[in-house]
């Protein structure tokens, strides 16, 4: 589903990704581990588009060439990244956003939009199962949410889009443990045979609530060593210092 | 195509830019005793209207240009324009709309205001001026029955002179700004409104400004009196074709609000704007007062403005009853070249006085805007309040966002509140809508719309859908 070949990465003339490869298949569930500035978050903007970077190498995603495609058209085609800071829009419901972000991907794909009640019947759902207050749903978006009503506001937002790529970018960064098992429950909920997640992060122990099918270890823009849970483990005993 | 780009792609070139070909009766070029004369004498207007113009006119002649505004333009010859323009047709006046040119009809149709009886089922009443006379008033006869008054100035000159005696010129003197008495010289034709004591208007009355012959200038009167507690809605739209020289659009309007009455006057203001370039587009000079005459009044100011090469306007409260109320919600566009200085005035006479200013700028591409506002609470004005927010939001760097607030409070029992904010679309919150699947525009559209949103919950129904996608629409190309 998506393949990575010797992804190179660079901004302000800095290179950041140095020839990172990486398969994920449908339906399969891998971790990114790495220490900061191991080039994490660059890896999850340039999946989704982000602009301002120097790329080589190639990106195909459902066997299209996906450094072609504008963030938007990626986002259309599936790919969804849950931020690691979630941007605040004053004045704008996070359901009126909601609406329009799933009736932009649902136009695109030429299905039929969703009217208001099909909206707000959908996202009541979604809320229940997530054990989302609704009543943030009509506050502004991300306005004077707390770190974890951010980060649960993405997981929710990823569960009503669907996606069959996920991004978390350090979702887990941050979170109290009730939010830590509300972001895993988002996340394993959407798990089947289409579905596939990427999971970047510090520590081992979201990953205790996610069972990643693979986890690799990323260190100075290159993917060091790959495995299965126990890698997580062993990382967490050893630290990335150490770690060759 | 979806029908979205279709949309923008139409508005993108104004699509009220068309002119249509009519035959024109037109005063002598130029700005003199004579050319006055004439216009009162077509107008078949009594004497005491014509002494007015006049006595507007030698004050007139004793006046400065202003040149205090921020944004400056070429020096306007006002021996080279025509004060008056009328469509041929409308040299005897049709009785009914069936009489009307088939030309015009079609011109109203095009810009999505339709005139003829079938098509009236949005319950609005409308009153089309096109350049210097109204050519069609809708509904007239179901608001007749309340004892509404709603025609055009000329008419209301000829039927209900005592009204227009007693009111024309009590909010804007003949007396006032350079442009204010040039319009008492010359104004032509536009919308009067009487709402009798008690009386709620059932609809929104509307009036629809057209310019289409060229070089002339616009220069309509609006009169609107709102009997002891009565209200009305009074939208005013307004469009022009695409012409590469300026146009110079000169308007009066005066409200008057007597005891216990309100009047919510709301502009969607789309005037030509000139192209990408900066050449052409309407010179939009226009003053409105309103005047809260009597107790517990109230006159609250809605206006969206986006078109005009140049914006200089500050609607305005007199709030000399007690506990009268005025209120200003704006929201302010520019694109391109296109500048604006413009904000109210509040000035506060009577005890309890409240007021409050929601001031919305949005500058993209090279364009400017100013917010310039005046707070005035006198000495007499006894426990008066005012609120004011000023939020600007800039696209791009090449475009600039000023606030000038002018506070005077004279009254230790009176408070005035001002804040004000500017900020920027940044790239970040751009990329996450998109991320989210929205495109460049509608992600602009979504972050400005929420922007203004305090502003256009302010605006009846149908318009605020209309002014919602203009938002959105006058904004197109303006990041990326």
């Amino acid at each position: 589903m998506l393949s990575i070949e010797s992804l190179k990465a660079k901004i302000d003339d800095k290179e950041i990704l140095k020839g990172l490869n990486l398969n994920i298949n449908p339906g399969e569930v891998h971790a990114i581990m790495g220490p900061n500035g191991s080039g994490k978050s660059t890896l999850s903007n340039i999946l989704s588009g982000k602009k301002g970077y120097e790329v080589n190498g190639s990106v195909t995603f459902e066997g299209q060439n996906l450094l072609e495609l504008e963030t938007e058209e990626r986002a259309h085609k599936g790919i969804f990244l849950a931020f690691q800071y979630p941007l605040e829009i004053p004045g704008v419901n996070t359901n009126t956003f909601l609406k329009t972000s799933i009736n932009a991907i649902k136009k695109a794909r030429g299905e039929k939009e969703l009217d208001a009640i099909e909206f707000l019947k959908l996202i009541k759902q979604k809320s229940l199962e997530l054990k989302f207050d609704e009543k943030i749903l009509s506050r502004q978006l991300n306005v004077g949410f707390s770190g974890g009503e951010k980060k649960k506001n993405e997981i929710l937002q990823m569960s009503i889009l669907n996606p069959k790529l996920s991004i978390l970018d350090e979702t887990d960064s941050g979170l109290d443990i009730d939010a830590l098992r509300i972001v895993s429950e988002g996340v394993n909920s959407l798990r089947n045979k289409e579905n596939s997640f990427l999971i970047i992060t510090h520590y081992q122990r979201l990953l205790d609530y996610i069972k990643p099918d693979f986890v690799h270890v990323l260190k100075n823009g290159q993917i060091i060593k790959s495995g299965d849970y126990e890698l997580a483990k062993e990382l967490e005993k050893v630290g990335y210092e150490d770690f060759n | 195509m979806d029908n979205r780009q279709k949309e923008i792609d139409n508005l993108k070139d104004y699509k009220y830019g068309f002119s249509t070909d009519i035959e024109n009766i037109r005063a002598p070029k130029g700005l003199n005793e004579d050319v006055i004369k004439f216009i009162s004498n077509i107008k078949k207007e009594p004497q005491w209207m014509l002494d007015f113009r006049l006595k507007a006119f030698e004050r007139f002649k004793q006046l400065k240009e202003p040149d205090w505004q921020k944004p400056k333009y070429p020096k306007i010859d006002y021996q080279d324009l025509y004060y008056y323009s009328a469509p041929k047709s409308m040299d005897n006046k049709p009785k009914s709309l069936d009489e009307l040119d088939p030309k015009l009809l079609e011109t109203y149709n095009k810009l999505g205001i339709p005139l003829q009886e079938q098509a009236r089922l949005n319950g609005i009443a409308v009153d089309a001026v096109f350049d210097s006379v109204s050519v069609a008033t809708t509904f007239k006869e179901e608001l007749t029955k309340q004892g509404i008054i709603f025609c055009s100035m000329s008419e209301a000159i000829q039927k209900h002179p005592d009204l227009v005696k007693k009111y024309l010129g009590s909010v804007i003197p003949t007396t006032d700004h350079f442009f204010a008495t040039l319009n008492s010289a010359v104004f032509t034709d536009g919308s009067f409104v009487y709402i009798p004591e008690g009386v709620k208007c059932p609809m929104e009355l509307s009036t629809y400004f057209r310019i289409n012959a060229s070089e002339t200038g616009q220069f309509e009167r609006t009169l609107i009196i709102a009997d002891k507690g009565s209200y009305v809605s009074y939208l005013e739209g307004c469009t022009a074709p695409m012409r590469d020289e300026n146009q110079l659009h000169a308007a009066n309007v005066e409200l008057i609000a007597l005891d216990d009455a309100e009047i919510k006057y709301s502009t969607v203001q789309n005037w030509y704007p000139g192209d990408k370039d900066g050449v052409g587009g309407i010179y939009n000079f226009v003053t409105k007062r309103g005047l809260c005459k009597g107790k517990n009044s109230k006159i609250s100011w809605t206006q969206v403005e986006t078109g005009s090469a140049i914006t200089w306007k500050y609607p305005s409260c007199i709030l000399k009853g007690d506990n009268s109320v005025g209120e200003f919600y704006s929201i302010a566009i520019t694109n391109n070249h296109q500048k604006a200085d413009t904000g109210t005035k509040m000035i506060h006479l009577g005890k309890n006085t409240k007021s409050k200013i929601i001031s919305k700028g949005i500058s993209a591409g090279n364009s400017d805007m100013m917010y310039r506002g005046l707070v005035d609470i006198a000495s007499k004005a006894d426990n008066s309040r005012n609120f004011t927010q000023c939020d600007s939001l800039l696209m791009g760097n090449k475009c600039g966002a000023h606030t000038i607030p002018y506070i005077k409070n004279k009254n230790l029992k009176s408070n005035i509140e001002h804040e004000a904010t500017t900020s920027k679309i940044s790239d970040e919150q751009l990329y996450y809508c998109n991320q989210r699947g929205l495109n460049q525009e509608e992600a602009v559209s979504l972050i400005v719309n929420g922007f203004c949103k305090e502003v256009l919950q302010q605006l009846p129904m149908e318009f605020a859908v209309e002014a919602q996608k203009l938002v959105g629409i006058s904004l197109e190309g303006s990041v990326g």
